[in-house]
């Protein structure tokens, strides 16, 4: 066990990766010599080679094209977007490609291509260095979205796509690729897809989040605890697949729900989200859900933290339920 | 004769002359798919497949190309490449098995005709949106090049692709990865209702192999040795480390777009008319018989052999079962997720109930 961030872990994951499978290769804007705008691949160019670590030209759709090309001749690329605002050029090769390459060929081409994004607010980023869009992508049938909100699922999270058969969008939450720390197993260490976490145990209302948005929700509940209601935070940690067992039990036992993302409301995943619970857990409901999310603006870059959801605004919500009879 | 737009490239080199002794297989090729060409427009026509891209104009670019390939290459087609894939030794009926898209279809019915992928003769599936396959086949060769494999990757695509994003940018990650990939352009003058002096300034479109510091190589696409010697030399340059290659390969688009198209919307039929003195197939019919390598009588008994080939073709895919329902449920994942399966278990209840009639 290794105490890390959860930047160092994405590290140490692809280090891992690198290290145990010679078909695995990194390729991106300034990954290489400089080691990645957020350090995630420091040193691995230096200690894999340029062809094993590439600086790419600026292009999201030559990144993402010649990513498919690589893992449709047998290589596993794990292609890095500099920011998850900056995709939108590859949207066509990912949503249109990547996507539905072993759907259209009737099995004949499986396409594994691992995209790292670093995305979310809260880095006074602005417009451009701070979205959200993890539902564009859980939308589109073929692709496989995971999001961590800590270093010991960056790295098992990150190690399970790389060795996964399908195409996987694995955003990492840059608001706390630094700000926490925590113990990160040494090795290959991994974290399977569809297996949601629950954070915090808690029988009167459930929180539902990913991401950056986990630790101001466990703020959240804590800070309800000393209310005397007693909220269950449950990390989602993969969309695609969704863990709708575990999203199920927590409503079944605390009959309130509480849908947690930054990304704009309007459908956004709070919105499957809600649907589901709608549909299956109907009748365990005793409060409306509630979706505390982003607004329906651009990202704003002076009033970021009125945008963002906060532990205040996360248990102003549950309270409202809770206190629903 | 392949004529230089940016660079020289008329060495003759022995790898590199055409193989006059399978000239008559070649032109049989050609002879294949303009066959199948008119019998799928009729098809279409007829309501037994939905849709149709046809070739005619391009046999000699497609023919030339593949067989100046090596089987162990791998080809990124557009979706017009019919000729090509006949060429890779792809049977009709198995064309014809996607077209209808039933349960003989490799791609399990699930892409519009003409969106094929084979696998086992390395010819990746195709898709609709214009250029992706650039740089997917971009990155397919530095993949090559890392596993030390002697081969090359191709791409086929048209005078529209050279204005996609994928274009610039296959053409300029090749160039940066000295990539062994040929980029084959198939300028058949209109991208659907834009002619090619409205694509682009650019006087030529090999031309712009320039910007990347890439050979550019125009050749006649209806002289189906001048495009077997560009495709050669180009192969031969990727395999020997020298990079990447962009071939501007002149045909005329004698067709529709697809069958969705009406073209007297927007070209005049005195041009297709024109156009059609230079037709590939009967240029290479013409000489062959002033050659003395063919008789009218061994002609003739060339494209009856083949049209009937086509029909039992046809007729053995038109029997062939459908799809099974469900299957559309399948690959979208390596394994289904349980949002799928239980997505599939629903359909499946609605037609055990008689809502739905597959």
């Amino acid at each position: 066990m290794t105490e890390l961030t959860l930047v160092q872990a994405v590290n140490r994951g692809l280090r891992v990766a690198l290290s145990s499978d010679p078909d695995v290769l990194i390729l991106g804007e300034d990954v290489g010599v400089n080691g990645g705008v957020f350090r995630a691949t420091e040193g691995l160019q230096k200690e894999f080679g340029p062809e094993r670590v590439i600086d790419t030209p600026l292009s999201e759709t030559g990144i993402i094209g010649t990513a498919i090309g690589m893992a449709l001749y047998g290589l596993k690329p794990v292609a890095e977007i500099q920011f998850m605002d900056f995709i939108y050029p590859a949207f066509d090769q990912i949503v249109s490609e990547l996507a539905k390459m072993r759907y259209r060929s009737g099995g004949q081409y499986p396409c594994h291509v691992v995209v790292r994004a670093p995305y979310g607010g809260g880095i006074r980023g602005g417009l451009y260095h701070s979205q959200s869009t993890e539902a564009y992508f859980a939308h589109t049938a073929g692709l496989k979205v995971v999001i961590p909100s800590n270093p010991a699922d960056a790295k098992g999270l990150l190690l399970t796509a790389i060795h996964d058969e399908d195409p996987v969008i694995f955003l990492e939450p840059k608001r706390i690729y630094r700000s926490l720390t925590g113990e990160v197993a040494d090795g290959d260490y991994r974290v399977p897809f569809g297996k949601a976490n629950v954070v915090v145990e808690g029988t009167d209302v459930s929180l539902f989040a990913y991401g950056a948005m986990v630790p101001p929700t466990v703020e959240a509940a804590q800070a309800l605890l000393s209310e005397g209601i007693s909220a269950e935070v449950v990390d989602l940690r993969t969309l695609v697949p969704l863990d709708e067992k575990a999203i199920l039990a927590s409503v079944e036992k605390t009959g309130r729900a509480v849908v947690v993302h930054e990304a704009a409301r309007f459908c956004g995943f709070g919105g499957e989200l809600s649907a589901i619970l709608a549909e299956k857990a109907f009748y365990s409901l005793k409060a409306p859900i509630a979706r505390v999310t982003g607004y329906d603006t651009p990202f704003p870059y002076a009033l970021e933290n009125s945008y963002l959801p906060n532990p205040a605004r996360i248990a102003h919500a549950a309270r409202a339920a809770a206190r629903t009879q | 004769m392949a004529k230089a737009a940016t660079s020289k490239t008329g060495s003759q080199g022995s790898a590199d002359s055409f193989p006059e002794d399978r000239i008559v297989e070649i032109y049989r090729t050609e002879v294949l798919a303009r066959v199948m060409d008119e019998r799928c427009l009729t098809l279409q026509r007829q309501g037994r497949i939905g849709f149709y891209v046809p070739l005619a104009g391009q046999e000699a670019a497609q023919i030339g190309s593949g067989y100046a390939l090596d089987p162990s290459d791998w080809i990124f087609p557009a979706y017009r490449e019919l000729g090509l894939a006949l060429v890779r030794g792809i049977r009709a009926k198995s064309l014809i098995d996607q077209f209808i898209g039933n349960s003989a279809d490799l791609t399990k019915g699930r892409q519009m005709p003409n969106h094929y992928a084979f696998r086992e003769q390395r010819f990746v599936s195709a898709s609709s949106p214009i250029g992706t396959q650039i740089t997917q086949a971009v990155g397919a060769a530095m993949a090559a090049k890392k596993r030390q494999d002697p081969i090359v990757t191709i791409t086929f695509f048209g005078d529209g692709a050279t204005s996609s994003n994928d274009f610039h940018a296959g053409l300029n990650f090749a160039g940066v990865f000295a990539a062994p990939t040929i980029f084959f352009c198939q300028n058949n003058g209109w991208a659907i209702s834009l002619p090619r002096e409205k694509q682009t300034l650019s006087p030529t479109l090999a031309g712009k192999a320039d910007a990347y510091g890439l050979p550019g190589v125009v050749v006649d696409g209806n002289d189906v040795r001048a495009v077997y010697r560009a495709v050669r030399e180009a192969r031969a340059r990727a395999i020997a480390g020298d990079g990447p290659t962009l071939i501007e390969a002149q045909v005329y688009r004698f067709g529709p777009h697809s069958t969705s198209d009406d073209p007297s919307r927007y070209r005049p039929e005195e041009a297709v008319r024109k156009a059609r003195e230079h037709d590939p197939v009967l240029l290479l019919q013409s000489e062959l018989i002033r050659n003395r390598i063919l008789t009218k009588d061994s002609d003739s008994k060339i494209w009856e052999e083949l049209k009937a080939e086509v029909a039992r073709a046809i007729e053995a895919a038109e029997n062939t079962p459908a799809v099974e329902p469900l299957s559309f449920f399948d690959d979208v994942f390596a394994q289904p997720t349980p949002t799928l399966e239980e997505q599939r278990a629903s359909f499946d209840q609605l037609l055990r109930e008689g809502v739905l009639r597959p």
